[in-house]
């Protein structure tokens, strides 16, 4: 009688767990039949360097590169931001801080990750953008480099929390070992525990990198929408996400706009894709050690 | 004169005192061994000597250390030179996850010892000369240090101290984790850098302080017992509670 039950129990676990997996080949077929019959018809080099993206022109056009450029200008803005002040908080929280101000900003940082992304775009349409516009005295506050700021915030609580796991899990014995030989604090710190840390920061950053360049309704919300190629980070620019999310819904389900938005996203899904598995890669490495 | 003297000096974790009142005065280019069973407080007596018990949190300290006539425990003491000028080696070896040839580099670059590529050069073969580490790994010196056998990391962190020149070295029983054979190698190379340095040794090993050291120091539950040279340790020493111990009666 244990033994059947221990039986169904088996089972559903395993089914649970296979579950898992036939959901994701499910979205990938998905998108690569999708994709694959838009890229017949229209082209695969025309829609990634094609700069015109006029989907209800007659003959429409399909040309992704400026929504690239557009994602790839917020994240890399982003990560400017959030790495450098990430690696930091990290290195406060993990080494510098006394331990109460280290619990309360661990929690505080985890909390941010808790933050919906669209009181994200919220906070940053009615408060960043109209100083931006102010500030450097352009024409509209919805830009790339609003976005980049809104979008660090995001990847901050990524970044710092998988940073900061790395840098405490570094042996005491090295740091020992530093100080020993008469390095001091931020010595030890920037040669050896950044180092010894580095595998897991890098994977931290890759996850922070998959968390803004996947992410819609904030962009959505703040960079303007503009799809046209920006001369600077003070344009408004369109996100591939955007694009997709917004367009959707006014497609004929099966046409060749409704075929040509999950050809983005399959671009997309490819990105994310390669972002997480350099990340893997990274972590996979500082766990051998 | 590198020697150590120590004066009335007592430690305190919190309210539990680890060491009570030890004086003694360690004699330079000499090797100088600590014994004693766990936690008689001659591996926190050693790291007072370079002040790593500093990083723990608690810690108190009454008396002092003077460090060829300078008390360490003094308010104006730069505690990075003094950690420069006496050298440690742990328990188990320590290298730093960087290569072979940055971790002997590291203290020089630390503490701005010398700029000059080719000089740098010169002092990291030495450095591995003098621990008979170079033969070995003299095409290895980009490779990670973590790639090593655990003697040749042990010789590389000795390697590591000695490249910044030190005038002292403690050594916090260096050979616990590894095999006899690499553990007779390691103390071959103890009495030959005693000629240039002044080492102090602890370690639960009571052949290999008799192998070893000149002069030998029992401790027990925080107090020293009896200090001498090391031949009247083991042979005929003067407290009944040396005997017992270096007999094997108890610890």
């Amino acid at each position: 009688m244990r033994k059947i039950k221990d039986d169904i129990i088996e089972k559903i676990i395993f089914f649970c767990g296979i579950l898992s997996i036939v959901f994701v080949v499910l979205i990938f077929g998905f998108l690569i039949k999708e994709g694959i019959s838009f890229f017949k018809e229209f082209g695969i080099v025309d829609f990634i360097i094609g700069k015109f993206w006029y989907p209800s022109a007659n003959p429409p056009e399909f040309g992704i590169l400026s929504l690239i450029v557009g994602s790839v200008l917020v994240t890399v803005g982003a990560c400017i931001i959030a790495v450098p002040v990430g690696i930091m908080a990290a290195v406060y929280i993990s080494e510098l801080a006394p331990k109460q101000i280290k619990d309360i900003l661990k929690s505080l940082v985890e909390l941010m990750a808790a933050v919906p992304s669209v009181v994200i775009g919220f906070v940053g349409m009615v408060s960043l953008a109209p100083l931006v516009r102010v500030f450097f005295n352009i024409p509209t506050g919805l830009t790339a480099f609003t976005g980049s700021i809104m979008l660090a915030f995001m990847a901050m609580p990524t970044i710092v929390t998988i940073s900061e796991d790395a840098i405490r899990s570094v042996p005491w014995q090295y740091k020992e070992g530093a100080f020993a030989l008469g390095a001091t604090k931020w010595q030890t710190i920037r040669r050896i525990v950044l180092k010894a840390a580095m595998p897991g920061i890098i994977a931290a950053i890759m996850l922070g990198i998959g968390r803004v360049i996947g992410e819609t309704m904030a962009v959505m919300m703040i960079t303007g929408n503009a799809a046209h190629i920006p001369h600077s980070i003070f344009e408004p620019v369109r996100t591939m996400t955007a694009t997709i999310a917004a367009e959707m819904g006014e497609t004929v389900t099966g046409g060749l706009h409704y075929r040509a938005l999950f050809a983005i996203a399959l671009v997309l899904f490819f990105i994310t894709f390669l972002v997480n598995f350099i990340a893997d890669l990274f972590l996979g490495r500082s766990k051998n050690k | 004169m590198a020697q150590i003297e120590i004066k009335n000096f007592n430690l305190y974790y919190g309210s539990f005192q680890g060491l009570k009142n030890v004086n003694m005065t360690i004699k330079e280019k000499r090797i100088t061994s600590m014994i004693g069973p766990s936690g008689c407080g001659k591996s926190t007596l050693l790291r007072s000597i370079n002040r790593m018990n500093d990083m723990i949190e608690g810690v108190k300290t009454e008396g002092e250390i003077n460090i060829a006539g300078n008390n360490i425990y003094d308010q104006n003491i730069d505690i990075d030179v003094l950690r420069r000028n006496v050298g440690m080696v742990f328990q188990r070896p320590n290298p730093f996850p960087i290569s072979v040839y940055n971790n002997v580099s590291f203290g020089l670059e630390v503490n701005r010892i010398e700029r000059k590529r080719n000089v740098i050069d010169e002092i990291v073969q030495k450095s591995l000369e003098s621990v008979l580490l170079w033969d070995d790994i003299k095409d290895k010196l980009k490779k990670s240090a973590l790639l090593l056998t655990l003697e040749q990391q042990q010789r590389l962190c000795i390697a590591r101290v000695i490249a910044v020149r030190p005038q002292i070295i403690l050594l916090d029983e260096p050979c616990s984790s590894l095999d006899p054979h690499a553990t007779q190698r390691i103390e071959e190379l103890m009495m030959r850098l005693k000629e240039d340095y002044t080492i102090v040794i602890v370690t639960h090993n009571m052949q290999q302080a008799a192998r070893v050291s000149q002069d030998t120091a029992f401790m027990l539950l925080g107090e020293l017992i009896e200090f001498d040279k090391t031949s009247k340790i083991f042979t005929n020493p003067g407290d009944k509670k040396t005997d017992d111990y270096v007999s094997g009666r108890f610890g």
